[in-house]
């Protein structure tokens, strides 16, 4: 913070905010200066994501108050965010496929009217001009489609600079990165800070943090927990603000005896996603999945399941080759799999959780194509106690329950199908941290009953405490396997950065 | 060299060498089909069908539907017959006002409906369309206007021309191609339609005021119906509660559509459509030298519609999204 | 809910009470259904003491009866999140078929069997489209609706096909005093009733219509229940195409034109969700009754078959209005 203007640009007070009566953030007060790069941490729903949001305009705050340089303003939309010079730039960017690259730049921040000419040349020109400033090549008469998400970034951020924001905040935007994009990235974002203007960076990546950041913010279960100069804070004191507890307590490992090889995979391709995938998984036995968002991890779950079949390469469950190629198949060779996104691919909204907790079980509860409700009752009711799932009723639909207690219904779906092997795709986003160590527990259980476990998590503490080897991938390819015994934090991390891009550094 | 590929691979292309590919080979077999008066046969078989095409195509970019477009055009082809029946000596041009506000009207109750109760056009238009129809038959008390009460003037405009013998109505639908081309392409609105259609949840982050944009796109439609409405009576010279505009919609769909219209939103030209509404004129003016009964047309536009399906699938390669009834 | 009475009430955010039974009860849509049907009554009664005169409502109900019976599979076409719009242009094809069949000289069963084949073959077009090409229903099934018309139109051409004598009136043909169309009308809606709300095979067209993905992932056979579905579909078109032959006693390619609209209507009017997972057979089975009460009322009253068009297209928006009011209301 080289310049000394006293007034924040932002001043954010006792902000607070609740979806359908859950506080998600509460009595936030933050300044953010000009001319410095804000970094907001906090574990996964810790209420970063809603604060910027509330600054950017998409969600109004249930209380509080926001102040731009002084001035008391209300940012009712992201049109009148954008107005007072505030933008969001979304980790995978909000844009409009069909059209070029020069009218998603500027579209929305005119205010003529409906039947005002679109200046086409003005705008190219435009449109070239920002590009040139980031010193980024991009064809601007090109329809977005098909850009690649750091040009897409890009984009968002020359839209920022086309509407001259002063608040620049970037939601998260290294996850799908690769190195050197986000060198690119962090170069064009300290040049912005120096022109004065207002960066809040979101991240996971505390050495990214580190490398960029002035102040860090860090968030805990809605609540602000602490602001400081990044250089006042060690990593341990940052993981331990986030947190609330040491690292450490989350170590939960039960000791299974680990057996035979249940799920063996050898030179699983498909083209353009993952190449040559290979490594198995025993009874027993906790194997994690690590590496970046996009490296294809998600890709091979779902080609393993049947979701999305390999075109070659192949599996083998209990020793024996397998030929999956929808999910029925992988079901009745005995493997489970509690995909990552809950809404989009786990549960049924609308439907009752006793109708969720049995769907993958149609011949136990209907053994003759006929359902049986008592059976289907009890079953569900059994599975709720188990898993200590917080309702009200069977017969609730589950829309109705938190997160946490949705996956904890997804988990029952599964293992009342009493799998041998069980996939689970980042089984604790978007959980209460209580809960996620309900979860931690369950986990090392189930190893525990003998059943082979495959576990993909961008978290590194959750796949250093649970698992008995991790494997890493990166640009769709295995990078490594690490024992329980050699693996940390950077090394996963650094298998886990795409090798292209390491080899063209080291050269 | 990259200027000549894309050109090769647009869908614009593709429809016109459809053209000329079927003009050939049905001249081959039938040389009376490649003649100056074939081609007026042609032309005039198109007008109608382009200028609702144009309503369409903005409905279909914007992710909508409109069904109710045979029934617009009926409805308000008949309260202007019946104005010209009972209110001798009113000018004729004032036709044109009231068939086109009518028809924005019934549009804008279309676009009221899908907008203001979130509900999907495909249903709002089939209600409607079963809805006008039935107040066609309601205002005209099922009886048609005749041949002798429609302004001669207005009868003209189809037979005589200010050049080259092409009537008058052809030259209107092409001006209404060359508008809707200006509207879509160099106004701020025409974008913000396809922005919608593009991407409808990214849409109100930028500003775009989605219930206006969609009200004025079912409206352009309706309006562009009345005008097909009043451009019937001149053809046709009659206007009849049951038969104008029946089965409309499907000749339209399916010239938009073999047009390049994506159904997915957010894709379409003025000029494929053009081309569109074009190649279903030679199959419709080819259709009775072949020896192929008019009773075919139907069939013909049904399969047309599922084959520019099918070409729309092949031409994208990651396939249309598992798109349901699209959620208002 | 306030913001006040849940700070920090984790046992609050965990789980909302579950509702009366009472309450569940009333804001189901097929109660609005129930009432409809019993004020319909109530109001047609008035009009001509012919309603209170359960054979004339069963003979009126002959009139819909093809109709209806499509749209109980219909119904569940909607509830598995697809729609399917070409049933009655299929039930005019396969008419056509049929009826041009046996004027040809081949024998009755093997031309009733030529228009079964083109109902199957018709659903399996459009499930085909939409299953193994993934394109959506709505546009396939508003090209093949035109499609079949039209190959009815070039079949029969504009005449009629007259039908053997012995296979008209199956309306006038009684069991237990009850017209036969209106019998297979309950067969067929307590056969389908029981089969969507007791068996797996129901249970996963719920699942599917809610969420399709979810259904996959949980190992449900989403493609090849559709199929089932679609096929059904054209199969129930079929009969329900040659019912209406025997009916009205010849073939002509304009039969069953708009059914599309009365179907619909009878699904919505269920309370039907447009957008799938939710729906009765009961529902529609009200819905069907309703809907032969409030056209024989207008009949009787002396309305316009127009008048009674424009009554129907209003009646339909209305109905999805309430019904995604209704939900709305009940599903957070």
């Amino acid at each position: 913070m080289s310049e000394a203007d006293a007034t924040p640009l932002i001043s954010a007070r006792d902000i607070s905010k609740s979806f359908a009566g859950v506080e998600v953030l509460r009595g936030v007060d933050l300044d953010l200066m000009k001319g410095e790069i804000h970094a907001l941490l906090g574990e996964n729903g810790a209420g970063k994501s809603t604060f910027a949001k509330i600054l950017a305009g998409v969600h109004l705050p249930t209380r509080g108050t926001l102040a731009l340089n002084g001035q008391p303003v209300e940012v009712t939309n992201p049109v009148v965010a954008q107005k007072l010079g505030i933008t969001l730039i979304h980790q995978e960017p909000i844009s409009f496929p069909d059209l070029s690259v020069a009218e998603n730049l500027v579209l929305g921040r005119s205010e003529d009217g409906w039947f005002s000419k679109v200046p086409w040349a003005e705008m190219t020109r435009e449109a070239h001009r920002y590009m040139d400033l980031l010193g980024v090549h991009i064809d601007v008469t090109r329809p977005m489609r098909g850009l690649s998400i750091a040009d897409q970034q890009m984009v968002e951020i020359a839209r920022a600079l086309a509407s001259d924001s002063r608040l620049i905040i970037m939601d998260e935007p290294t996850a799908p990165l690769t190195p050197r994009e986000v060198e690119t990235l962090f170069g064009i974002a300290r040049r912005l800070r120096d022109e004065g203007r207002t960066i809040i960076f979101i991240s996971h990546r505390l050495e990214e943090v580190r490398a960029l950041c002035d102040r860090v913010t860090i968030f805990r279960d809605g609540d602000k927990i602490a602001t400081d100069t990044i250089g006042n804070l060690s990593d341990a004191d940052i993981i331990r603000l986030m947190i609330g507890r040491p690292l450490k307590e989350y170590m939960h490992k039960h000791s299974a005896t680990i057996g035979d090889v249940a799920l063996e995979v050898q030179g699983l391709t498909l083209p353009g996603v993952f190449y040559d995938i290979g490594f198995s998984v025993r009874h027993g036995e906790i194997v994690g999945l690590g590496g970046l968002v996009g490296a294809g991890r998600t890709d091979v779950a779902r080609a393993i399941f049947g979701v999305a079949p390999a075109e070659s390469g192949t599996v083998k469950v209990n020793g024996k080759a397998a030929e999956i190629e929808k999910p029925e198949d992988a079901i009745a060779l005995g493997l489970a799999f509690v995909p990552e996104d809950r809404a989009v691919a786990g549960i049924f909204r609308t439907l009752p959780v006793e109708q969720n907790i049995t769907a993958a079980i149609p011949g136990k509860i209907a053994p003759a194509g006929i359902i049986r409700r008592a059976v289907e009752k009890s079953l569900a009711q059994d599975a709720v106690k188990k898993l200590r799932i917080r309702l009200a009723s069977v017969k609730q639909p589950i829309g109705e329950l938190s997160g946490g207690n949705q996956q904890k219904a997804i988990l029952a779906r599964w293992l009342l199908a009493d799998p041998s092997i069980l996939i689970l795709d980042e089984p604790t986003r978007g959980i209460d941290i209580g809960v996620k160590a309900e979860f931690y527990d369950m986990i090392g259980e189930l190893a525990a009953q003998g059943r082979a476990i495959l576990l993909i998590s961008s978290e590194m503490p959750e796949l250093l405490a649970l698992c008995d080897r991790i494997l890493v991938m990166a640009e769709g390819r295995l990078t490594a396997e690490l024992s329980r015994a050699e693996a940390n934090q950077e090394k996963i991390m650094s298998a886990a950065v795409p090798r292209s891009q390491r080899v063209e550094e080291a050269a | 060299m990259n200027a000549l590929r894309s050109i090769l691979v647009r869908r614009e292309t593709g429809i016109a060498v459809m053209i000329v590919l079927f003009t050939v080979v049905v001249s081959l077999y039938k040389p009376q089909f490649f003649t100056l008066n074939s081609l007026r046969v042609i032309l005039l078989l198109t007008p109608l069908v382009m200028i609702a095409a144009m309503g369409q195509m903005l409905v279909l970019v914007a992710r909508h539907v409109d069904l109710s477009i045979g029934s617009m055009l009926g409805l308000s082809a008949m309260v202007t017959g019946m104005m010209f029946r009972d209110m001798p000596g009113i000018p004729w041009g004032l036709g044109f006002v009231v068939a086109i506000g009518i028809g924005a009207l019934l549009g804008l109750v279309n676009g009221a409906l899908v907008t203001l109760f979130r509900l999907p056009a495909i249903i709002v238009t089939l209600g409607t369309l079963n809805l006008y129809r039935g107040l066609t038959f309601i205002v005209s008390n099922a009886r048609q206007v005749d041949r002798q009460f429609i302004p001669s003037e207005l009868k003209a405009m189809s037979q005589t021309s200010p050049i080259l013998g092409i009537p008058w109505i052809i030259f209107m639908a092409f001006a209404v191609a060359l508008a809707t081309y200006w509207f879509v392409m160099h106004t701020r609105v025409g974008r913000q339609i396809f922005a919608l259609g593009s991407n409808p949840v990214a849409a109100p982050l930028r500003g775009i005021k989605v219930t206006q944009v969609t009200l004025l796109v079912f409206a352009i439609s309706g309006a562009l119906s009345g005008l097909a409405g009043i451009m019937y009576a001149s053809r046709w010279g009659f206007v009849n509660p049951s038969n104008t505009g029946f089965g409309f919609e499907f000749q339209v769909i399916a010239a938009v559509v073999i047009g390049g219209v994506s159904i997915n939103g957010g894709v379409g030209s003025v000029l494929g459509v053009v081309l569109g509404v074009l190649l279903m004129g030679c199959v419709a003016a080819a259709l009775p030298l072949l020896g192929i009964p008019g009773t075919a047309q139907g069939a013909i536009y049904g399969a047309v519609i599922l084959v520019a399906l099918l070409i729309d699938r092949s031409v994208r390669q990651q396939g249309i999204a598992g798109l349901r009834i699209a959620r208002a | 809910m306030s913001a006040a009475d849940t700070t920090r009430n984790i046992a609050g955010r965990e789980a909302a009470p579950p509702r009366p039974l009472l309450h569940v009860i009333l804001v189901r849509p097929e109660t609005m259904t129930l009432a409809l049907l019993i004020l319909a009554v109530i109001v047609a009664s008035q009009l001509s003491p012919f309603f209170l005169d359960i054979n004339y409502i069963l003979r009126s109900f002959t009139l819909s009866a093809e109709f209806a019976i499509v749209a109980l599979v219909f119904t569940m076409v909607i509830i598995a999140g697809e729609i399917d719009l070409s049933p009655a242009a299929n039930m005019a094809l396969s008419a056509c078929l049929f009826a041009w069949a046996q004027a040809s000289g081949i024998p009755m069963p093997v031309a009733i069997l030529i228009g079964l084949a083109a109902g199957l073959a018709m659903g399996a077009l459009n499930a085909f489209m939409v299953i193994a090409l993934q394109l959506p229903s709505i546009i396939v099934t508003i090209g093949t609706l035109t499609l079949y018309r039209g190959l009815a139109q070039i079949i029969a051409g504009d005449k009629s096909i007259r039908v053997p004598d012995w296979f008209i009136g199956i309306d006038k043909v009684l069991v237990l005093g009850i017209p036969v169309p209106v019998v297979i009308f309950v067969v067929v809606s307590l056969l389908l009733g029981l089969i969507l709300a007791g068996t797996i095979f129901g249970r996963q067209i719920y699942q599917i219509g809610t969420n399709e993905v979810a259904a996959r992932y949980a190992g449900i056979r989403t493609r090849r229940i559709k199929l089932v579905l679609f096929l059904l579909m054209g199969l129930v078109a079929a009969v329900a195409g040659m019912m209406t032959a025997s009916r009205l006693g010849s073939v002509r390619y304009d039969l069953g034109l708009g059914g599309e609209l009365q179907m619909v209507l009878m699904a919505m009017l269920g309370g039907t969700y447009i957008f799938g997972g939710r729906g009765t057979i009961l529902g529609t089975f009200l819905a069907a009754w309703l809907l032969v009460v409030v056209s024989t009322g207008m009949t009787v009253a002396n309305l316009l078959p127009a008048i009674q068009l424009t009554v129907l297209g209003v009646l339909l928006i209305v109905a999805i209005i309430a019904t995604n009011f209704i939900y709305s209301r009940t599903q957070r």
